[in-house]
């Protein structure tokens, strides 16, 4: 099973991306934002940073990456795309998935383990979650506040798109407490907290992230 | 030369809190009677010759598609020949 992991120029969590990969049992594979050639991978994770510097609009330079260019029509196709944090930026910016992540409603960097729900656990990034399950796992942003029309939230709510949700706290603002989203057919997934820095005891705070990481194996046997 | 001039504001039904930050500076810094800030962004783009026919066309919609994100945001182009 071999999972994509893109590097932009300014992207961060690529290594632990890729560690959280092999850990699940995986075989990460490095794509480069400038080259158009998926390598033929299994399912592709858009990791988190700072790509091309956030400028402009966090994720809004990367979405003309050469590397996107091929992913979009694939993740229209059905292949699995995990987009964590800046991902997810590049997720919406790609309008692979709705809305939009702006500033942090209290202006600040918020980094803490953040309590979530996962809520949809038919997707190609959850399914081995229970429904309900309550996770805590890292969450590290500036612009992760989602926003979108109520006419949208309210059609993510009605077809059961909301993935997870922040629990205990709202950490930057989301509209209805929204940590992350699926598009409707559940292979593409969007999420603001860090899976990936919580997937061994020594370096995370739990290893509840890891089912995000073996969801998407587990998506690929039964394929 | 041409130049263009690309204004971007957030809708706004989109809580801008940069806006609202520099806000209570103004007060704090005694402006009273200040009910609303909206902060946004302004690009002047400088391009060679006329800008018009399709080189124009591309420009807009750029302006929609890099310069601004149409679910937050709106823009206003104006051209300078």
């Amino acid at each position: 099973m071999r999972i994509g992991v893109v590097t932009f120029p300014g992207t961060l969590d690529d290594g632990d991306a890729a560690r959280a990969v092999c850990i699940a049992g995986g075989e990460p594979v490095a794509l480069w934002h400038g080259d158009d050639d998926l390598k033929g991978v299994d399912a592709v994770v858009l990791p988190g940073g700072f790509s091309y510097g956030d400028y402009l609009r966090c994720g809004a330079i990367s979405r003309f990456a050469p590397v996107m260019t091929s992913l979009v029509p694939a993740a229209q196709g059905g292949l699995p795309v995990l987009g964590i944090c800046n991902g997810f930026q590049v997720l919406c910016e790609s309008h692979l998935l709705p809305g939009a992540l702006t500033r942090n409603g209290s202006l600040h960097f918020v980094c803490r383990d953040q309590r979530l729900r996962i809520e949809r656990t038919d997707t190609d990034w959850t399914r081995d979650f229970a429904p309900g399950q309550e996770i805590v796992i890292p969450l590290k942003n500036g612009e992760g506040c989602f926003v979108a029309d109520e006419r949208t939230l309210d059609e993510l709510e009605g077809e059961g798109r909301v993935v997870a949700r922040y629990l205990e706290v709202n950490p930057n603002g989301s509209r209805r407490d929204i940590a992350g989203i699926s598009n409707a057919r559940g292979n593409i997934v969007g999420l603001m907290p860090h899976p990936e820095h919580a997937v061994e005891a020594l370096t995370g705070p739990s290893t509840d992230g890891l089912g995000f990481f073996t969801s998407v194996l587990t998506t690929m046997v039964r394929a | 030369m041409a130049r263009v001039i690309v204004d971007v504001m957030l809708k706004p039904e989109i809580l801008d809190p940069q806006g609202r930050a520099v806000q209570g500076a103004l007060g704090r810094l005694g402006l009273a009677g200040v009910t609303d800030v909206r902060q946004g962004k302004q690009f002047t783009i400088d391009v060679d010759g006329v800008l018009e026919g399709d080189r124009l066309a591309l420009m807009e919609r750029l302006a929609g598609e890099l310069l601004s994100n149409p679910v937050i945001e709106d823009f206003t182009m104006r051209v300078e020949q």
